[in-house]
């Protein structure tokens, strides 16, 4: 396969298949195309507060689908600026298109290098290929 | 151990089943999408495969003495052509696992059911508890399929035949598919009207396959676990693992309808007439979220005054009623309905209220 679906160059990534899209200081995050898959439906989401403070690597919420439920990892620490809160209601969108409408939270974020923790596009193309083995 | 595969696995990659280690079997967890399959199943019929599932054969001259020993329920009762569900009971008055016992000829061959995690466990339990009968284990050797919904019973007799279409609960009947012998039970995990059938593993796929082809009118597909789950938690049907286990009371579960007591003396006798005689001192109950948020196992129950009164042995977002549902121990005093308790959901306390069970109603219980 070449470049998986859904992985876009532009975006970083983690490990628990969270993307980040980085836009001067303001990191807008959402899960994957991967992670939604294998999620399946997600029907509830809990968000942070708007003003909570968010640390690299650590939960910052939860989605559930019918089944299961996973937390969401800040790729980067900073302060929750916005939450998109209509997926409080209708979380549609982080199935149907969790690389755009998906988006869940986004980040003022603190220090700039903490992006050199994230993973870039083409690994994370190559992690999730090893995940479906 | 490595993963092991039922006669349908292939089946499951080719009709696109997202794979996952169930009790360490390669088993499809969804295919079309959770929620779409338990609607199938609540509307329409859907296929299981649970060929996972263990058969373990009892036969000979002491078959029936050896299972009323280590059963609950009263096996003497069974006629030919008769199920019963059933427990197998250790001698603390714990559930070493919930059976079915198929009644193949009265007092001399019985055919039995086990759960798949427990296969291992259970054969060496009934060796270790048997009073003189031929035990085979023969889960290597059949393929089962559930057949499930309220048009199971239409497809079930286009695929095996009309003498079906009459069956009761819990009666079974040997047929001939192909050259195949196979069990039809009306029995199964959903709540709904529907079939288990047994085959022979060589069987399993022509028949799986005939099953999708004649049912396409009936709007047929595969079910994967993830609805199975739902499916019987929306019932209130417990799981081996969550609400029963080896420490478990059957009374506790409100399974004491299949003690019984009466018969004589059976493996944990003591220990369960005990707790029928004292009274449980805690019930399984199933409660509904007031609350927004999802109960999930293990998740703690609270009173109002936040002291700790249970735990959640079975949670789900309930398909069918769309709101959280969940099933749990919790003290007599908070057992009945209409009771006001609290789920703790990862540190924020959400109302839920004690219901009735099943949560819904379904093709069986509307009959019934």
């Amino acid at each position: 396969m070449s470049m998986m679906q859904g992985v876009r160059e532009d975006y970083y990534y983690t490990k628990e298949h969270e993307w980040a899209q980085v836009d001067e200081n303001i990191v807008t995050v959402g899960i994957t195309e991967y992670a939604q898959k294998a999620l399946g439906e997600v029907v509830y989401i809990e968000f942070p507060e708007e003003g909570q403070k968010v640390t690299q690597g650590e939960p910052f919420g939860v989605v559930e689908s019918v089944k299961a439920v996973s937390d969401l990892y800040a790729p980067v620490s900073g302060t929750v600026i916005e939450v998109n809160s209509s997926l409080g209601d209708n979380p549609g969108p982080i199935n149907d298109d969790p690389m755009n409408d998906g988006w869940i939270i986004r980040i003022e974020m603190d220090a700039e290098k903490e992006l050199m923790n994230l993973i870039k596009a083409p690994e994370y193309a190559k992690l999730i290929s090893k995940e479906k083995k | 151990m490595s993963i092991q595969k039922t006669p349908l696995h292939s089946e499951h990659l080719r009709l696109g089943g997202r794979m996952v280690d169930f009790a360490g079997w390669d088993m499809p967890v969804e295919f079309e999408g959770l929620r779409q399959e338990h609607h199938r199943v609540r509307q329409h019929v859907g296929l299981f495969d649970v060929s996972h599932m263990g058969e373990v054969r009892v036969s000979g001259p002491k078959a029936l003495e050896s299972l009323q020993w280590m059963t609950s329920n009263d096996v003497s009762k069974l006629q030919e052509g008769r199920a019963q569900y059933s427990l197998l009971t250790n001698e603390e008055g714990g559930i070493v696992d919930d059976i079915i016992i198929y009644c193949l000829k009265p007092n001399e061959e019985y055919f039995v059911c086990v759960n798949a995690a427990n296969i291992e466990k259970d054969f060496q339990w009934m060796q270790n508890h048997n009073k003189g009968a031929t035990l085979n284990n023969e889960s290597d050797r059949w393929a089962q399929v559930a057949i499930q919904g309220p048009k199971a019973r239409d497809l079930t007799c286009k695929v095996l035949g009309e003498s079906l279409r009459s069956l009761k609960p819990f009666h079974f009947l040997k047929l001939k598919y192909k050259s195949f012998d196979v069990m039809a039970a009306s029995t199964g995990y959903t709540g709904e009207d529907g079939f288990e059938v047994f085959i022979p593993k060589e069987g399993a796929e022509g028949f799986w396959q005939d099953l999708l082809e004649l049912g396409k009118p009936l709007e047929v597909a595969p079910i994967g676990l993830g609805a199975r789950d739902t499916l019987r938690t929306e019932m209130k049907y417990s799981l081996y693992g969550h609400e029963i286990d080896d420490t478990t009371s059957p009374i506790e579960a409100g399974l004491s309808w299949v003690v019984k007591a009466a018969k004589g003396d059976f493996v944990g006798r003591g220990p369960i007439t005990q707790t029928l005689e004292s009274g449980a001192k805690k019930k399984l109950v199933g409660f509904k979220m007031v609350d927004k948020g999802i109960p999930r196992m293990g998740y703690s129950l609270l009173s109002f005054d936040k002291t700790k009164i249970g735990t959640v042995t079975s949670g789900t977002l309930s398909p069918s009623l769309n709101c959280g549902i969940g099933v749990g121990y919790v003290p007599i005093e908070f057992s009945k309905e209409g009771s006001e308790i609290m789920v703790d959901i990862r540190g924020r306390l959400n109302k839920a209220v004690v219901v009735k069970t099943p949560f819904v109603e379904t093709s069986l219980t509307k009959k019934a």
